[in-house]
């Protein structure tokens, strides 16, 4: 199947953000993709505050079946949450998941004012009551089908499609 | 080669010596604990990893700080720690170690942390238990200490970036001390090039040449151009008759003092897995100097045991 450019997609989503966010807005991206449109929207949009880093593996709630993911990145968040405008960034919406355990992180560091979540391409097939507040795209794929973004060595961004690799 | 830390698919089941580990698996416990350093580093400083598991401390043989740390990282993870110094419990009425190991067990144990006096005992626990619960050498007899090491690794490649350009010397009593044995298979795994071992023979094992190290018996020309120093304890309590002269002449030969480390390279650091004899092994203006990482060490330490409680559990 043609997946859309995921350039296009990040200037899309760019101008879908830029009205809301203020000089008090603070962009949190979650590891990989969402921290590469992360750096990318955090120049775009000039945002003052510093860039927050999130990986989610100390909170995932698939530990006790798939045990520690095997490259833990170190979440950074150089601000103070506490009373903070956060906008959640991640490459692929998917099952919700990975939503749950970053916001049950960001309040490990304080509590927000608000948190809302930005999202390339929404591929729907929930399975916990998130929705984003600004997507790039809805692109339904069956089940067997992984949607991963990447990043170029010239730091250009494209979406890729793989079949799943069974948990066998 | 059947390696009893390992489990069927390869990953690390329990962690009970660094000898024999592949480097892969001694990276990736040094790479998570860089996360869980931001952990520590938070006003909110748990991560809910372990939450609803029993991890036991079972501590054969007495230590406070080995022990606090373990339960500190336990905490640290959500897990509930459970504190057994058996030295003053069951085992003084006449338990085995096994059938307290499998009390335990049937009060669903999920990870057992060893201290035991006698070489092998986390092994002959490890060959014990059912295939879920995980354990951890904390540190047995002369044999090893691999927590230990791992957080030596993990301060050293945080000051030094890169093991494959470092001269690394290991100073005092090498015959009686496992954190020595664990330091020297994990620096030589890591692909340290030039490991040194600098002690009068009296504290030296035979043939330890055999583990890759070079031996030095005068302190100032093992020292020479080395990056890291690490200091051991001279074990007073393990000693057997009359190995040295007095505390007073093996400071005078082996004590770290400024002049001494002067002779290393101007960067070298400093470390010790303690308690410190200060005055013994090493003078106060060295420990509490600037080359000094003791206490990142022990910082350090934390994270290091956070990482290794987490990939067993998940493994």
């Amino acid at each position: 199947m043609n997946l859309p450019d995921a350039e296009q997609l990040l200037a899309e989503l760019t101008d879908k953000i830029r009205s809301d966010v203020t000089k008090d807005t603070v962009l949190v991206g979650i590891y990989t993709g969402g921290v590469w449109l992360a750096e990318r929207l955090h120049k775009d949009l000039e945002c003052t505050l510093p860039l927050g880093t999130l990986d989610v593996s100390f909170y995932r709630d698939d530990f006790h079946e798939i045990g520690l993911h095997p490259q833990v990145k170190p979440s950074n968040i150089p601000f103070e949450v506490e009373g903070r405008h956060i906008i959640l960034i991640d490459d692929v919406l998917y099952t919700g998941r990975t939503i749950r355990a970053a916001i049950n992180e960001l309040f490990d560091y304080g509590r927000p004012a608000s948190i809302r979540l930005a999202a390339l391409v929404d591929r729907g097939a929930r399975e916990m009551p998130i929705a984003a507040n600004y997507v790039g795209a809805d692109i339904v794929l069956p089940e067997d089908k992984m949607l991963a973004l990447e990043q170029k060595d010239n730091r250009k961004l494209s979406l890729n499609l793989y079949n799943k690799i069974s948990s066998e | 080669m059947n390696n009893p830390q390992l489990n069927k698919n390869g990953k690390l089941q329990h962690l009970l010596t660094t000898e024999g580990l592949p480097a892969p698996i001694l990276l990736k416990i040094l790479d998570t604990a860089e996360s869980f350093v931001g952990v520590t580093q938070r006003d909110i400083k748990k991560v809910p990893l372990l939450r609803g598991k029993a991890i036991f401390n079972l501590f054969f043989e007495p230590s406070t700080r080995t022990r606090t740390t373990f339960e500190i990282a336990a905490k640290r993870l959500s897990a509930d720690v459970v504190n057994l110094n058996i030295a003053a419990s069951s085992q003084s009425k006449g338990e085995t170690m096994l059938d307290t190991v499998n009390n335990l067990s049937a009060m669903n144990a999920d990870m057992f942390i060893v201290r035991h006096s006698q070489s092998g005992a986390a092994h002959l626990i490890a060959r014990h238990v059912r295939p879920e619960i995980h354990v951890i050498n904390a540190g047995d007899g002369r044999h090893a200490h691999p927590t230990q090491a791992l957080l030596d690794m993990f301060t050293i490649r945080r000051y030094k970036k890169d093991f494959h350009n470092l001269r690394v010397a290991i100073v005092g009593d090498i015959l009686h001390s496992r954190v020595a044995r664990s330091q020297i298979h994990a620096l030589t795994t890591l692909g340290v090039p030039e490991v040194r071992v600098i002690s009068p023979k009296t504290l030296l094992p035979a043939k330890v040449e055999r583990l890759g190290v070079h031996v030095y018996h005068d302190m100032e020309q093992g020292l020479k151009d080395v990056d890291v120093v690490l200091m051991l304890r001279l074990q007073n309590e393990r000693m057997l008759g009359a190995r040295l002269p007095s505390a007073e002449e093996y400071f005078k030969h082996y004590g770290l003092t400024q002049e001494k480390l002067a002779l290393a390279k101007h960067d070298a650091i400093v470390m010790h897995p303690g308690p410190m004899n200060r005055g013994i092994e090493i003078d106060s203006a060295v420990a509490d100097g600037k080359q000094s990482v003791i206490l990142p060490q022990v910082t350090f330490g934390i994270a290091v045991r956070m990482a290794v409680m987490a990939i067993l559990a998940g493994n």
